[in-house]
């Protein structure tokens, strides 16, 4: 049986030799490639612990400085929303004013959708793997990249600036819709929406300048034989989501900047002719629904920044650990690129209930639909890669399975809300917070939680630890689940959502405050949870167990370094060379069940891959 | 092996394949044939672009409501308008001198840009001027107020360009570059600047025409 399998291959080499003019410069046979055919990339070196540490210019700090922003920022949110929660479950306590939870609200959505996620996946995850992954050195433009990451941190100071000022932080909701965001009555209609909008403005300019490093260094940095097919899905990923954020972003920028003319000049790009406390405010004509246009083209777009790199990530996460190679590779690269693609045909179905005429709705309803076709197909794919694989029940894996579930899970949900007719009576209800907060919430947390299990060893060299990682993985998975899937319930009741007390309503049943009691506890166990997380971050970066090198057996080049954690330049003296995709395990033939990029055909003479 | 593959032919190869895996490995790692520079600059071009598309969506929106005064444009608009499309010649005279590495043409190109580009924001800053004179604030009417933000990004992305070009001229008056950067500098420079005038022709052609 070996044997006619080798004299097949061999024949087909021949036929490829035959043919010729496959390839100009290489013959059939050729297995090693020089290094150095271009001149590697000039590399900056710091000189002091300043511009080592704190300014620095190496891509990897730059994601774990975004990653430590983000990660602060995201548990002010989480306290926010502990608050929240209190004043839902516990209204006789009086924790909250009505105004202030609204704050909270505001600041919640915001903190969590932009300064936690999608600084995270892009900024954090998308530096620190994408020279890595794609064998560079560095990113395209180094300098670029620090100052991206000091304007971000610029935008989160002046977010939290918005806490301190008088009348405190915009209360308008994260979706800030104009007139209510500033008009007094608001909570923090003068400053805090102010400050809050030229935080937008500000992250938005940080983030072009990252963005156009990521997709800049992933097109023309890669190692030598590393075509764009050959790079793992997180790249494809990350490139996508950053090509999407590069052209969504300018919408929010661009509603931004005209809000905030409104507010401090007193234009009327948006405001319409309006009487507030008995008097006709000076606005004259403008129109509010441009705002939410334009609010969505960029809100919209932005679930799938957020959830591109997440699909990259536990694409790799599945596959490293069920030892498989990922199923419907190209599918899933397709997958990822339509998806981006119709992401920017999909918004107005966040606006149904905002007066738009339901032909309009039904053409959004229709291109919703579709675009659950690529992300199903995503959904089959790493099913299938599950299927008969060698699954080991590490802690990536149990949350790349717990994501597969929730991401599901959420999705479904959005099918229903996808549907004029149905989100009509349900937009205004808690079910749209548990559809959102699963989808767009709990998942892509999954994903960054198994993500940051499975990349410690490379930024530490060092394990997490794993018991501590179980208690924090069930409590995380079922907590959530706890917490969500009442409220899913509740919206069918009908108890409706950014009310800040649910008070003794004929409406609104019993067992809906018994429910808020019981969704608050969980809230706060599983907030509590996270501080396990923290704690083992920084228990084991200091005393955790030495990770061998490649701990995973991964193939893909970040874990190909010569010393790990990777140095300075990332790859020794020679830049790697790559010779295959990021996906041989258990190849046929082969005497492990893994073939890392860098190894050259020689050295695996037995191993052949079907021909499909 | 081929250089520029279309995207279609790119998401199409079967990575995994022996036969694929041959041509791959000839593959250097770049997927285009351009400078990161050159790219970077037709990426800031693309967001600006989606930028100034989505603020004339608002203004075309904007402009169907009632309250909507047209608005007069200063003879000085035109001017300045002549200005911006000197500027974009004699970058592109500096560009031409660059490459055939003609070093008098190229430092009096470096500065005539500069002096235009400046002279071009002092002009649209008198303009200003003049209808704040005449009443035209930008809160009397939102077509104003309109005016006044497409001139200012516009303005700012001139200033951004400005940057660059005041980087290039340092370096090469201390002399301390390497030609083929300098020709390339400038080459990007000059392809910034004309991107900014036709975006200048555009806005004022639809601030000319409602």
């Amino acid at each position: 049986m070996p044997d006619e399998l080798d004299n097949k291959i061999e024949a087909k080499a021949d036929t490829i030799t035959d043919a010729g003019s496959v390839t100009s410069g290489s013959t059939a046979g050729i297995d090693y490639v020089p290094a150095h055919e271009r001149p590697d990339q000039e590399l900056y070196h710091s000189h002091s612990w300043w511009t080592t540490y704190v300014f620095s210019q190496d891509a990897k700090y730059i994601g774990i400085q975004y990653a430590f922003t983000a990660i602060g920022t995201g548990l002010i949110g989480l306290v926010l929303s502990w608050m929240m929660r209190l004043q839902l479950a516990f209204p006789g306590l009086g924790i909250l004013e009505p105004s202030t939870y609204y704050q909270f609200i505001t600041m919640h959505g915001m903190i969590m959708v932009i300064y936690l996620l999608t600084a995270l996946f892009l900024g954090g995850f998308g530096n620190l793997l994408i020279p890595l992954m794609c064998g560079a050195r560095d990113m395209a433009f180094p300098y670029l990249n620090m100052v991206s990451y000091w304007v971000f941190l610029l935008a989160v100071i002046i977010l939290l600036a918005s806490f301190f000022v008088p009348g405190g932080p915009t209360g308008a909701g994260w979706t800030l819709y104009p007139p209510q965001s500033i008009t007094s009555g608001t909570p923090g209609s003068s400053m805090g929406i102010v400050l809050m909008l030229i935080s937008l403005c500000v992250f938005v300019a940080g983030f072009t300048m990252g963005g156009l490093n990521y997709i800049i260094t992933m097109l023309q940095s890669r190692a030598r034989g590393m075509t764009l097919m050959r790079l793992p899905l997180t790249c494809w990923g990350i490139f996508t989501a950053t090509v999407l954020a590069l052209l969504a972003f300018p919408a929010l920028l661009v509603g931004c900047i005209m809000l905030t003319l409104d507010s401090l000049l007193g234009t009327s790009f948006f405001m319409p002719t309006m009487i507030s406390m008995g008097e006709k405010l000076s606005y004259d004509g403008g129109n509010p629904l441009l705002f939410q246009h334009l609010f969505w083209f960029f809100g919209h777009p932005e679930v799938y920044i957020i959830a591109l790199p997440a699909f990259g990530i536990i694409s790799d996460l599945i596959s490293v650990h069920a030892r498989k190679n990922i199923f419907g590779y190209r599918m899933m690269v397709w997958a990822i690129v339509g998806i981006g693609a119709l992401s920017f045909f999909v918004w107005a179905h966040h606006m149904y209930v905002s007066g738009m005429s339901p032909w309009f709705g039904y053409f959004f309803a229709t291109t919703t639909l579709i675009i659950a076709v690529p992300t199903a197909i995503k959904v089959y794919n790493w099913v299938l890669t599950l299927w008969r694989a060698n699954i080991h029940l590490t802690l990536p894996m149990l949350f790349a399975l717990a994501f597969i579930v929730t991401f599901v899970n959420g999705g479904l949900t959005g099918i229903f809300l996808g549907n004029v007719t149905v989100d009509v009576p349900l937009s205004d209800t808690y079910f749209v917070v548990a559809h959102f907060h699963m989808v767009m919430g709990i998942a892509p947390l999954l994903v960054v939680f198994g993500a940051i299990y499975h990349w410690f060893p490379l930024i530490t060299g060092r394990m997490l630890h794993e018991g501590m990682g179980k208690i924090h993985f069930w409590i995380t998975f079922l907590g959530s689940y706890a917490i969500y899937f009442p409220m899913h319930y509740q919206g069918f009741v009908g108890v409706p959502r950014r009310y800040f007390e649910i008070y003794d309503s004929p409406y609104i049943t019993t067992s809906t405050l018994h429910l808020n009691v019981f969704i608050t506890i969980a809230a706060l166990i599983v907030g509590a949870a996270q501080l396990i997380f923290l704690f083992n971050l920084i228990y084991s970066a200091r005393a955790g167990e030495k990770a061998e090198k490649n701990p995973w057996k991964a193939n893909s080049l970040e874990w190909q370094t010569p010393e790990m954690p990777p140095g300075h330049g990332n790859f020794g003296k020679e830049l790697p060379v790559v010779y295959r995709w990021a996906y041989d395990f258990n190849v046929p033939g082969a005497d492990k069940d893994y073939i890392p990029q860098t190894v050259p055909p020689s050295q695996v003479s037995g191993a052949k891959v079907e021909k499909t | 092996m081929k250089k520029e593959q279309s995207i279609f032919q790119i998401l199409s190869q079967k990575p995994w394949e022996s036969s694929q895996a041959i041509v791959d490995n000839d593959h250097d790692g770049k997927t285009f044939g351009k400078s990161k520079a050159k790219l970077g600059v037709k990426t800031i071009m693309a967001v600006s672009t989606v930028i100034f598309s989505l603020f004339i969506v608002a203004y075309s929106d904007r402009m169907q409501v009632h309250d909507w005064i047209s608005m007069p444009e200063p003879w000085l608009l035109w001017v300045n308008t002549a200005v911006l499309i000197m500027n974009s010649y004699f970058f592109h005279n500096t560009k031409i001198a660059a490459d055939r590495k003609d070093n008098i043409k190229i430092r009096n190109g470096l500065y005539t840009v500069g002096i235009l580009a400046y002279a071009f924001l002092l002009g649209q800053l008198i303009v200003w001027y003049q209808l704040m004179k005449l009443g035209y604030f930008a809160t009397s009417n939102v077509a104003n107020a309109f005016f006044y933000l497409l001139t200012t990004i516009h303005g700012l992305h001139l200033l951004g360009g400005l940057y660059f070009w005041g980087r290039a001229t340092s370096k090469f008056l201390k002399g301390n570059y390497k030609t083929s950067n300098m020709q390339h500098t400038i080459e990007l420079c000059a392809i910034y600047w004309h991107f900014l005038l036709i975006v200048w022709l555009v806005l004022f052609g639809l601030m000319l025409f409602t």
